[in-house]
Parts: structure tokens; sequence; C-alpha cells
């Protein structure tokens, strides 16, 4: 039986994990490597790195950072942030990376899914959408959850999928960093209208909110979260045997 | 030595490095001379079957991977790289692999509840049967490993060691005499993974 992923997200910035509130006022965590080999060592199922450098200098600490955790640790990586060409996709996966997560160069170039899927293939395609309610719609934004792209979500997710995109990342930006909750509502919109996996991100504060997530959408595949990882708030592996004990199946 | 084929396909960087980590030297490469001097061989893989097939054949390497297996020397293929070893695929159109095993390759969507997404993606437990494969010496039944399919081998009763639960039983992993093959990803599935490679190193007599 296929099971229900569990998956830490490190924002890299300039070499270190930092992890942003609501996208903003980010304080410094960890180091990279170090918080990868902790997590993939209790249970984590996979890691997603997002690389919110802005220079091209820290484009390249990131990089050897990647290399460095990937020759150590032997569970999926999914990589994301700045990925924008397909020599940004051959970039971090040259590194070790599984999965190349597109966000904002998507929306700048939505032809970027397409070839992208064509080259490395459908599963290594990971389509990553910032999602927030405007007038009572479901609205995409860009550039890290600052830009209202004034474009319908639901319609843009589809649009992914069609061209190729193998998983969808959905981070909503109503609950993020607020710690009450996955956004159930808009979750179970998206799981509505595409077949491919889907990983909720947003809102975590507690174990509950993870039984909530799988049992209320059983079409989500993976819960994702980060500062409730890194702080210790929760410990994966006492939030598996939470989910065992809720008959959510999960691997320990 | 390990001589994991590079022959264009996919992402050789993890493997490397997680025959590193259980101290095994290992190298991507596509130089014959360097695969017909290592002691097993890994044929990787992901993407198109259709693609793969013909590197394989342009490339050369795929006869030297036959060659090699009629040598005794245990070899493994990975995910595509273990469809390669079937008769034929049935992945969009129908293409002949390299016969080492008897049986095909065919869509999932062919056996699992069309309720089930495609691929195949995530954690999933395997199950041995009646008796473990030393490959499989240091896990146990119910271990999990990272899939990432939405073909899977089939009419291969006889070399089947392991399947995975998704809806219906798939092919899991196979062997035939000293050539295995994995339809999930060992350097992508934690310590278990690590410890199926551990395994392959020491078939044979580790040397």
């Amino acid at each position: 039986m296929i099971t229900k992923r569990i998956i830490p997200c490190l924002d890299v910035k300039d070499g270190r994990v930092v992890k942003g509130v609501n996208f903003m006022g980010l304080s410094d965590v960890s180091s990279p490597v170090t918080l990868g080999k902790y997590y993939s060592d209790n249970g984590a199922d996979e890691l997603v790195f997002y690389d919110i450098t802005a220079s091209s200098e820290g484009r390249a600490l990131f990089t050897d950072i990647l290399k460095e955790v990937a020759s150590t640790i032997f569970i999926p990586l999914t990589v994301g942030g700045g990925i924008n060409t397909l020599d940004d996709f051959d970039r971090v996966l040259k590194c070790g990376a599984d999965k190349v997560s597109v966000n904002s160069g998507a929306i700048r170039n939505p032809g970027l899914i397409y070839e992208a899927a064509k080259r490395y293939g459908d599963q290594c395609v990971v389509l990553s959408v910032d999602v927030k309610r405007v007038e009572g719609a479901f609205r995409v934004f860009a550039k890290g959850g600052r830009v209202d792209t004034g474009m319908d979500a639901l319609e843009w997710i589809k649009r992914g999928v069609d061209s190729g995109a193998g998983e969808i990342v959905l981070n909503s930006i109503d609950t993020d960093g607020v710690k009450r909750g996955f956004d159930i509502e808009m979750l179970d919109a998206v799981s509505k209208i595409v077949s491919v996996p889907i990983i909720a991100s947003g809102g975590a504060g507690s174990m509950a909110d993870f039984v909530e997530l799988f049992n209320k959408l059983p079409k989500v595949d993976a819960g994702l979260a980060a500062s409730i990882f890194h702080f210790g708030e929760v410990k994966i592996n006492d939030l598996k045997k939470t989910l065992i004990k809720n008959s959510i199946p999960v691997r320990i | 030595m390990v001589a994991i084929i590079d022959y264009g396909v996919g992402n050789l960087f993890s493997l490397v490095s997680s025959f590193r980590a259980i101290g095994k030297e290992a190298t991507a490469t596509s130089d014959p001379e360097v695969i017909r001097s290592a002691d097993r061989i890994i044929l990787p893989g992901v993407g198109a079957f259709e693609d793969a097939a013909k590197k394989l054949s342009l490339s050369g390497l795929g006869e030297l991977v036959v060659e090699m297996a009629a040598t005794g020397k245990p070899i493994m293929g990975i995910c595509l790289g273990m469809q390669l070893l079937f008769e034929r695929s049935f992945e969009y159109g129908e293409h002949l692999g390299l016969a080492l095993i008897p049986g095909e390759v065919r869509s999932i969507k062919e056996v699992i509840p069309n309720d089930y997404k495609v691929p195949h993606i995530g954690w999933n437990a395997l199950h041995f049967g009646k008796e473990k494969n030393e490959l499989f010496k240091y896990l146990s039944e119910g271990d999990f490993v990272y899939f990432v399919h939405s073909f899977y081998a089939t009419k291969c009763e006889n070399s089947v060691i392991a399947e995975a639960e998704y809806g219906a039983m798939l092919t899991a992993a196979v062997a035939k005499n000293n050539v295995y093959g994995c339809q999930f990803h060992p350097e992508k599935s934690g310590e278990v993974g690590l410890n199926i490679l551990r395994a392959f190193c020491e078939i044979g007599g580790s040397k």
C-alpha cells in the first residue's frame, strides 16, 4: 500500500536554512546539510530545498550545498527557487536533485513545464503554486507570494498538469505561518480537478492538522511543513505514530 | 568496482554516491573497457523506454550488457533499467528490450483501479512471497522503498522476487541467475535501499 508522505521543506538563503512567517521576517535556523541528514535519519519521506537567494554568488553556494546534501542523503530531493530555464533544471539535476519545482519561472514562461517534462519526464517536474483568496476566488501569486498575477489558481493548475507537471505543491498564503491547519477548502477544490499527486503546504501547526488533512482529503498524497519541524514542535517520527493510530498509512 | 552504465539517460549522481556511502567504489562510465573490468554492473535509467533502448543500441552498450550477463557477472537494472532487461515494452508502441529476462512491460493502468493515480509514486512496502532472495537478505517483509513509474513488468512470474501492492500486485523486483532488476530506486530508499545495494555487492562473494 502506498503511504502518505511527510516532507520537511528547507528554505535556503546564502547557504543557511531560514523560514519566513507569511513569507516575511526571516529567521536563521540551521545548516542545510545537518538539518537534511537529521530529517533523513528521523523519518522524512522526502526533502524539499527552496533556494531563496537572489544573487548569483548565493546561487553558486546553493548548488555546492545541494551536492553535499545529495551525496549524504538517500531519499528523494526536490529543488526549487530561481528555476527559470532548462539550464536551471540541468544545473540542479546534475547536483543530485530528483525533482525540480517551478513557480514564478513557469508563470513567466508556461512553456517551461512542457519543455522540461519532455526532456526529463513528468515525474521530474513539480509545479509549485502560491494560492491566495482574492474576492472569493483562488488566485495565483508570484515572486514568493508577493505579487497577484490575476490568474485563477484552478485554471493555472489544470493547465500545468496538462503541460506535463507530475506533482503539484499547493501552498496556501492564507494559512501559511498561521499554524491553524492546512487550507482544506482550497486543497479540496484542487484535488477534484487533478489526477497527479498533491502535496499540501502552509498552515500545519500540530500533528492533529496532518490527521485532519489526510482524513478529510484522501486524494492528498503528502503534507509539507517547515518551521514546526525545524523548531522541534512536531517530531516526524511522533507524527507518523499518530497517523498510524488514525489508520493513515505511512512509512516507519 | 561497480560500473554504472552511462548512456545518457538519467541522473547518476545519487547512484554513485550511494555506493560510496556503503564503501564500494563506483563509477559512471560508457567506456567498454571499464565496464568489462568491473566486478558488477548497474544499468540505470529514467524516462521513456523507446529513447533509452535506442541509446543502448546505438552506443553498443546494450550488446555489452548482454555479453556481460553471459559471463555470470552480477548485473542490476534499476527503474527503466530494469524494464530494459525484458523482451519488449508496450510504452507508446512496441519496442524491443535486451531480453535477458522473459517477460514484457505494460502500463500499470491496465491492472490498477481507475481512481489510482498514475504514476505510482512514493514509498511502498515490499512483499517477498515464500522465499526471500539474497538481494533482500538485510531486509524484512514490508520494508518500504521509493517508487516512481507508470509501467510495470508482467508475464515474468518465474523471475519475480518482490511485489508491491498498488490496487494490484505490481512487480517490484526480479532475478534470473546473475541478472537482477528493481522497479523502485534503491539509491532513493534510505537505509533499506543502501542495504539492497550492499547485498548486491556481496552476491557471489565481494571483491
